[in-house]
């Protein structure tokens, strides 16, 4: 009589090794491995983008404020201003958009006109007919930077943005204590076409903005940026645009009306006044 | 002439794809041999790109860009870096898709397009067009607009130069300058005469 | 390095350029060339991106199903570029800022797929290092030599500092503008395959056309 051993028991195999059994194009492996594959990237991702954000941040701050102190450093006269007022740079002064006044209650070291564009409380929607700058939203306040002279103002520098060829132009423009006279013009975000567009950057294009008025000595707006050939009458108001870059121009003079008009800087300028 | 159309015209003439921004350049010179091919590639381009740009700017406005996830309580959000790999696995699906309804559909087109399909999730023209509406913060009608717009501007580029390609098959063309070579010349002709269109205002 | 693995690295770099030979990777090479900076830079990135999207596909190659191959190809590739994009707007963001759009699109650049597809799919993670460090240095090279040209004959400087006084600078060059526009390049391109063609390093075309 022989021993009547149990029968063996099935073993199962696990079930990450019932898997790897798998062909490899069999539905249930495809699908998890399409799901590591989205895991490992979007971890990877995420990461790196998390991780260098606050660097990113942090470059475009500096550009700002590198833009900032270029644009002022350069205007004339600035020097003996600075000699005379004892300051070594610029005020900052938070202020109401749409009423030209101070907003103390703004931080403005750490405002961010961007971001508070596109908050529903912070920012406000710009009427169709009158975004000539193609904004869609601003924010109701924004930042300005003053240089006074016992209590007037002498100069000031306004954060201005519109949108270009490429993508939003984002710069500065230096005025007279007289909330008319452009001193000059600078930018330090903006995506246009390298030896066209671009060349909102050149020296020579920059400096024909000094001097030239917003408005006329009735009150309308004339600043812009002529396209076609430059007509003497709108001549001190207007400079002429960058041949081949026709888009570019517009977009700055566009811009500018924007900002110097009465749904930007325009109740704040009058202040000055 | 107000926005959406001034956009469309300008997106198929003086921002051609192709010809300006030397978009989708790879699958142009492999495929601008014959007018017959270059119409399929062509409508393929066409009706994807004008699918995919409107949908990607509703992802990117509702999904992905600063603050759009304020309707799920996520206001502080900021998925704006996975724009790249959102809108081209967009792009593949909605390929994909399209695929599969033109095969249920209209057979007989989807013989004619054939591979032509698949070669389109790959062409930069494509990703090109979503990703210059987020730059220029186009809105939805502006997005229909440009797809339309640019995906006709790329076809019209291909079905040209195929024309032309087509045509000097019988000209004694330079050894050295033979297929590739003289392909670029054309093109870059081409792209020469178009740049005439920056000097068009649309009013 | 066994002189197959060499072969690897060489080849793409003039007999077989991704550009003007495989005729890859053209649109970049074309948009981004209007000045050396950029066009280094983006030679680059796209090397290191087509050196890492290559061996990560080489390392799963076994495991990856056929069905999704493609779109499993392109998540790598595009979340590489996603990362390189976002050291780029860290560490260099000016540089980022010109770079813009077309740093996006080295996901759709045929160089880095076609590598994927035509070579990591089917080699080892060190040979499909090597062939990213090939193909990446063949197009660099192609984008110096027609940024050269653009940049020196059309703004006359290199890298910024000037070579040829314009007259617009005060001097007696008169820039070619035609060469910035995209109607230059594309000649540019021409020409250089012609050149490469005519010394034989480079096949030609079968077809007339």
């Amino acid at each position: 009589m022989g021993d009547r051993r149990p029968p063996p028991v099935p073993v199962r195999p696990s079930w990450f090794a019932r898997l790897r059994a798998l062909p490899p194009d069999d539905p249930k492996r495809t699908l998890l491995f399409a799901l590591a594959v989205a895991v490992v990237c979007a971890t990877v991702v995420s990461t790196t983008a998390v991780a260098l954000r606050p660097r990113q941040r942090a470059n475009r701050e500096a550009e700002r404020r590198v833009q900032l102190r270029d644009i002022v450093a350069r205007l004339p006269g600035v020097e003996a201003l600075f000699a005379r007022t004892g300051a070594s740079e610029v005020e900052t002064l938070a202020i109401d958009l749409a009423t030209g006044a101070p907003a103390p209650s703004v931080e403005a070291a750490t405002f961010d006109p961007r971001k508070a564009a596109a908050d529903p409380t912070a920012g406000v929607a710009i009427p169709g007919d009158l975004d000539v700058a193609g904004l869609e939203r601003r924010a109701r306040h924004a930042v300005v930077y003053v240089v006074k002279d016992g209590g007037r103002v002498e100069v000031v520098v306004l954060p201005v943005e519109g949108s270009g060829y490429g993508g939003l132009i984002r710069g500065f423009v230096a005025m007279r204590g007289d909330g008319n006279t452009i001193l000059a013009l600078s930018f330090f975000e903006h995506l246009e076409t390298a030896g066209v567009g671009a060349r909102i950057d050149d020296p020579a294009w920059r400096a024909r903005w000094q001097g030239k008025q917003a408005r006329d000595p009735e009150g309308r707006l004339r600043v812009g940026v002529a396209t076609a050939r430059l007509d003497p009458a709108d001549a001190p108001y207007q400079v002429d645009g960058i041949s081949g870059a026709t888009i570019t121009s517009e977009a700055v003079g566009n811009l500018l009306r924007y900002w110097l008009g009465d749904h930007g800087f325009g109740p704040f300028l009058r202040t000055l006044r | 002439m107000n926005g959406p159309w001034k956009i469309l015209f300008e997106a198929m003439f003086a921002q051609n794809l192709a010809l300006a921004f030397f978009l989708g350049m790879c699958t142009l010179l492999a495929v601008s041999k014959r007018v017959g091919t270059a119409l399929g590639v062509g409508a393929a381009v066409v009706v994807v790109q004008v699918v995919t740009v409107p949908v990607n700017h509703l992802v990117h406005r509702h999904l992905l860009s600063a603050g759009a996830l304020a309707w799920a309580g996520l206001p502080d959000v900021d998925l704006s870096f996975l724009s790249l790999i959102a809108f081209i696995g967009v792009i593949a699906a909605i390929v994909q898709v399209l695929e599969m309804v033109l095969d249920r559909f209209a057979p007989r087109l989807h013989r004619a397009l054939g591979i032509f399909l698949p070669l389109v999730t790959v062409n930069c023209a494509i990703l090109a067009g979503s990703l210059f509406m987020v730059e220029r913060r186009y809105g939805f009608a502006e997005s229909v607009a440009y797809g339309f717009g640019s995906g006709l501007g790329w076809a019209l580029a291909i079905v040209v130069v195929a024309g032309i390609r087509e045509r000097l098959r019988y000209s004694d063309v330079p050894r050295g300058l033979r297929g590739l070579g003289i392909a670029f010349v054309v093109v870059g002709l081409t792209a020469f005469g178009f740049l005439a269109f920056s000097g068009v205002e649309l009013r | 390095m066994t002189s197959d693995l060499r072969a690897v690295l060489t080849e793409p770099i003039v007999r077989r350029n991704p550009v003007t030979v495989q005729i890859l990777g053209v649109c970049s090479a074309l948009a981004v060339t209007s000045q050396v900076a950029t066009a280094l830079v983006m030679g680059v990135a796209l090397t290191a991106t087509t050196c890492a999207s290559n061996v990560a596909i080489s390392l799963i190659r076994g495991a990856l199903p056929r069905s999704i191959r493609l779109i499993v190809e392109i998540t790598i590739i595009a979340s590489l570029v996603i990362v390189v994009d976002q050291v780029l707007q860290a560490y260099a963001p000016a540089m980022s800022k010109q770079l813009s759009v077309f740093v996006g699109l080295i996901v759709t650049n045929c160089i880095v797929l076609g590598r994927a597809e035509a070579f990591a799919s089917r080699s080892g993670p060190w040979a499909s290092f090597l062939d990213g460090l090939g193909n990446g240095a063949g197009y660099a090279l192609v984008l110096f030599a027609v940024a050269t040209v653009r940049e020196v004959l059309g703004t006359g400087t290199f890298l910024g500092a000037t070579v040829l006084r314009t007259v617009a600078a005060g001097g007696t060059y008169e820039p070619v503008d035609l060469l910035l526009k995209p109607v230059g390049a594309f000649f540019l391109l021409a020409l250089l395959v012609w050149g490469l063609r005519a010394a034989r390093l480079a096949p030609d075309d079968e077809e007339a056309s």
